[in-house]
């Protein structure tokens, strides 16, 4: 097996608007299996990061264990990186975004990781509203351990093994609304047109950006009876709604066709607009809700932006702490003494 | 866009890029992978069976491969596959017992007019299938102008010697040394079933209302009539300053043999700007290694003659102008015209075709270039027993194109003997092969080396230019050669792609380093080429398009810049991709 990618890029390769080629985003090469989706979405997080010119020592990666969390490798090399315990991601990612806020913070998990092991963690990042991306790689199996039905199975799906699944179902995208997430979306590895814009808006949004992306384990639950599988999603998917992402101080240049309905402000000035139908209210929660369970009830899969709240206020604001980073704190900030200890002391008094 | 049709062998043909710029269509990674498991032998079969030459060619090519070569477009140079023919050609072992014996005769003569590259090839061709041949040339030993031109420094007669008696120490061929063919009608009434013409293009072009031609005649030579008395010892030394005219090849070699033979202050002057000169871009790098300046955008004015002796000449300076066609006019600056003194002057600014020896009784129509009215396909003259090839044809190229065309020449002479149809051309031979060994190995070296290309030791300078004989260029080590041989990046194994199996999961476009592979709708090839991943700008590259996929979308894979690394294939879950070697072999009139 080739393990080592030519160093070789296209000759035309450009750099973004920080000098940064899109080679200086990418990771180690995948040792997954081969047509995993997993290996789609790094793919996505590179062309993401790369497009919104992200310096990539300004990133912080951060993951469980699983398939989906072994992916961080493959991905942004010149990050930062941490590897942490299984379905414990969230809190990892709480205590580096607690020490520095200025990074730009990517969790990425599984459906085990976050729905099974990790469920009790990933509801309370959701409800405190951290300022992160966070990725699901949702392919319904354990394919670490060989394919058992996960928590995200649906009722009836069939794995390679070949028995369907008897139990309900965890959505995650429906969780993270009910718990207070302020981006929630989901995307499918085999649609990078519609998955790069919602990652690039995900890094964008100031709080909790939660994306389940459907991600289909080629090698145990790949099969025409599994709701998890490339026919089976690209044949039920239907989205939200076309979606393009404008950063910051980009001009607006592309002329939008007929049917384009709906522009979103983020608070750091940059816009996603949706060409969609009227139905969705991607601003309103409940909307939201509502729109899941009716496409679930169809058996089919909604994709793209589910819900944004733009004016969020993330863990930091909610915490009342300094603009400035803990990290970069000094002592004399962190302890300023006695007397100010006194005088806190004299004020309970 | 149509979905690409790759059962039609030129899609592939096309693809490696190398091979497909040969004239002769060479298969170049097929010999280079050999050259790297250390077959030289078999390597330079494959070469033999191709260009004939490959001991000469791998000094003295042309290259046309090279600047096609994929690798020369993702980084600096391209893999130095003239100097790895070399390298086969120098370690092979004894192949005397591999080459073809005579055939039992057929009863058919052919007489070969010439016994340079393109008659050597002809014999070669036909020797195995029965044919007598005779071969007539006008100089003691074959070889032609790879004799008579090409410098020992630069191509060894040992080297020569060798491969041109590989082909005449045939049976089936008879060699008629010193023996000039001054009429061909004389020849025609002789009991020949066909004649070739392979006498090169041997008129080289003069200056002969300079003023000042005529008194200077002494010390004013024709460049390859000059370096043909110096190859055969006619003349040993030339004059202490020496002005060569001319931008091409042959004007490379007049000046490096001058240095060698007296010539202390040597100068090239040259119409043309530097850049546009003729001669290969290493033939000037060398020249100026020798301390020879190049002088261009100087137009020869006059010879300077005084008390009846040459002493110099003088020349307009002038600029190159471009039309909107790219077309180009010299025109004067205005200055003074320049002086530059000299002993001796060798004109080498290009050569004609002659044929005086050809009557028009012999039914052989020229045009009005005085080249002979050919059948481009077959090499047939308005003579139907006549047929040409090599300079003689169409005019001055190099000796991989006389191969190449006398290859055809050699088949058409077949057909015409057997009384077949000459236009009924006989397709290549081609293999498409899959090299997948296990789920993640493939037969051939995938991994793509990130060596810049591999520079060719020299001798000493001194002793170069101190011994007219001794060869320049010392060729490769095998173990260079193992390590330039790293840097082709296998063309020839092709991505093959099959609609049926692909479940469009984008592993193959995620992984492709250089960003080929694309699922895309289907648009028109204008329109396609600007929206891929890539923009595809090289239009000379194809698109290779698949059939509808089950989303609607179609496959376009860009070949431009496509490192056959393999990654597409590994990565894909089903085999959608493969990696096949896909061969290539013109066919020639017998099999070798």
């Amino acid at each position: 097996m080739s393990y080592i990618r030519p160093s070789f890029r296209h000759p035309d390769a450009q750099a973004n608007a920080k000098g940064f080629t899109r080679e200086d985003y990418e990771g180690a090469l995948s040792t997954l299996c081969s047509g995993c989706g997993h290996d789609s979405v790094s793919s996505a997080i590179i062309q993401s990061t790369f497009e919104l010119s992200i310096e990539p020592h300004r990133v912080a990666k951060i993951s469980g264990i699983g398939c989906s969390s072994k992916t961080p490798t493959y991905f942004l090399g010149k990050s930062h990186g941490f590897n942490s315990v299984h379905g414990r991601m969230p809190s990892v990612a709480t205590g580096a975004n607690m020490a520095n806020r200025d990074l730009l913070y990517v969790g990425v998990s599984g459906d085990g990781d976050s729905a099974s092991i990790g469920l009790g963690q990933f509801g309370h990042i959701a409800r405190r509203n951290l300022n992160m991306s966070y990725i699901v790689e949702n392919n319904g199996c354990y394919g670490l351990t060989k394919g058992q039905d996960s928590a995200t199975t649906d009722i009836g799906s069939k794995s390679k093994k070949g028995d369907p699944n008897p139990y309900e179902p965890i959505d995650l995208c429906a969780m993270a609304l009910q718990l207070g997430a302020t981006f929630v979306a989901r995307s499918f590895s085999g649609d990078k047109e519609q998955l790069v814009p919602l990652i690039k808006a995900a890094m964008s949004h100031n709080g909790f950006a939660f994306i389940d992306v459907i991600s289909p384990c080629v090698t145990f639950n790949n099969t025409a009876a599994s709701s998890k599988g490339y026919e089976f999603v690209r044949d039920h998917m239907q989205a939200t709604g076309k979606i393009d992402f404008v950063p910051v101080r980009s001009e607006i240049t592309a002329n939008y066709p007929a049917g384009f309905s709906e522009e979103i402000t983020l608070h750091d000035g940059s816009v996603i607009h949706l060409y969609k139908d009227d139905k969705l209210d991607c601003t309103d929660r409940n909307s939201a809700m509502n729109a899941i369970a009716e496409f679930n009830d169809k058996g089919q899969v909604l994709t793209g932006l589910l819900y944004v709240d733009p004016d969020s206020s993330d863990f930091h604001k909610i915490q009342q702490t300094v603009s400035q980073p803990l990290s970069s704190l000094n002592e004399s900030d962190l302890c300023p003494g006695a007397r100010a200890l006194g005088a806190i002391n004299a004020s309970l008094r | 866009m149509k979905p690409t049709n790759i059962s039609n062998p030129e899609y592939f043909h096309k693809v490696v890029d190398c091979q497909h710029a040969c004239p002769a269509h060479t298969p170049v990674p097929e010999y280079i992978r050999l050259i790297a498991a250390e077959r030289y032998t078999d390597a330079y079969m494959v070469n033999w069976e191709s260009n004939v030459f490959p001991g000469v060619l791998g000094r003295t090519c042309d290259r046309p491969c090279e600047p096609a070569c994929r690798r020369g477009r993702v980084e600096e140079e391209p893999v130095a596959i003239c100097r790895l023919k070399r390298v086969a050609a120098d370690n092979k072992d004894d192949i005397s017992k591999l080459l073809p014996a005579a055939g039992a005769r057929n009863g058919k003569k052919l007489a070969l007019i010439g016994a340079g590259p393109a008659s050597l090839t002809v014999a070669r061709d036909l020797s195995p299938l029965g044919y007598e041949i005779h071969v007539y040339d006008e100089n003691a030993k074959g070889g032609g102008f790879m004799r008579s031109q090409i410098p020992s420094f630069r191509l060894p007669e040992e080297v020569l010697d060798e491969e041109v008696g590989y082909i005449t120490d045939n049976q089936a061929v008879t060699t008629f040394y010193n023996t000039r063919v001054d009429s061909l009608k004389a020849l025609l009434d002789k009991d020949y079933d066909a004649f070739f013409v392979g006498s090169g293009a041997p008129k080289g072009r003069d200056l002969p209302d300079l003023p000042g031609r005529k008194e200077g005649d002494d010390n004013i030579h024709i460049g390859i009539d000059w370096l043909a008395s110096v190859a055969f010892e006619h003349r040993e030394s030339v004059g202490k300053k020496v002005i060569v005219l001319g931008g091409g090849n042959t004007a490379m070699d007049c000046c490096r043999t001058a240095r060698r033979i007296g010539g202390a202050d040597v100068k090239v002057i040259v119409r043309s700007p530097f850049a546009d000169m003729k001669a290969s871009p290493w033939e000037k790098d060398d020249a100026v290694a020798e301390d020879i300046p190049i002088i261009d955008n100087h137009t020869p004015l006059e010879f300077v003659i005084e008390e009846g002796k040459l002493v110099g000449m003088r020349f307009d300076k002038v600029r190159a102008e471009y039309d909107k066609k790219g077309r180009r006019k010299l025109v004067s600056t205005g200055e003074e015209p320049a002086f530059y003194p000299c002993d001796e002057v060798l004109v080498a600014i290009g050569q004609e075709n002659a044929f005086p020896w050809i009557e028009s009784e012999t039914d052989i129509e020229f045009d009005n270039w005085g080249l002979p009215e050919l059948n481009k396909n077959t090499f047939q003259s308005t003579n139907s027993k006549v047929f040409f090839g090599g300079d003689a044809a169409f005019g001055p190229e190099n000796i991989i194109t006389a191969v190449a065309q006398a290859h055809q020449a050699a088949i058409s002479i077949d057909l015409f003997c057997q009384g077949e149809d000459l236009n009924v051309r006989p397709a290549p031979s081609t293999n498409l092969v899959s090299q997948k060994m296990g789920i993640h190995e493939w037969s051939y070296s995938n991994a793509v080396g990130d060596d810049l290309r591999f520079k060719v030791p020299h001798a000493d300078k001194a002793a170069a230019l101190g011994d007219r004989l001794l060869e320049v260029e010392l060729g490769f080590s095998t173990q260079t050669g193992f390590e330039e041989a790293q840097r082709c990046l296998n063309c020839d194994v092709q991505t093959v792609f099959s609609e049926a199996l692909c479940i469009e999961c984008d592993a193959c476009t995620d992984i492709c380093p250089t960003d080929c592979i694309n699922f895309i709708d289907n648009d028109k090839e204008e329109a396609l080429r600007p929206q891929l991943r890539m923009p595809a700008k090289n239009l000379e590259q194809d698109l290779y398009v698949s059939s509808d996929l089950p989303t609607g979308r179609v496959m376009v894979k860009d070949e431009d810049v496509c490192l056959h690394c393999g990654l597409c294939a590994e990565r894909c879950p089903t085999s959608a991709w493969d990696m096949q070697q896909f061969l290539y072999q013109v066919t020639k009139a017998s099999q070798i």
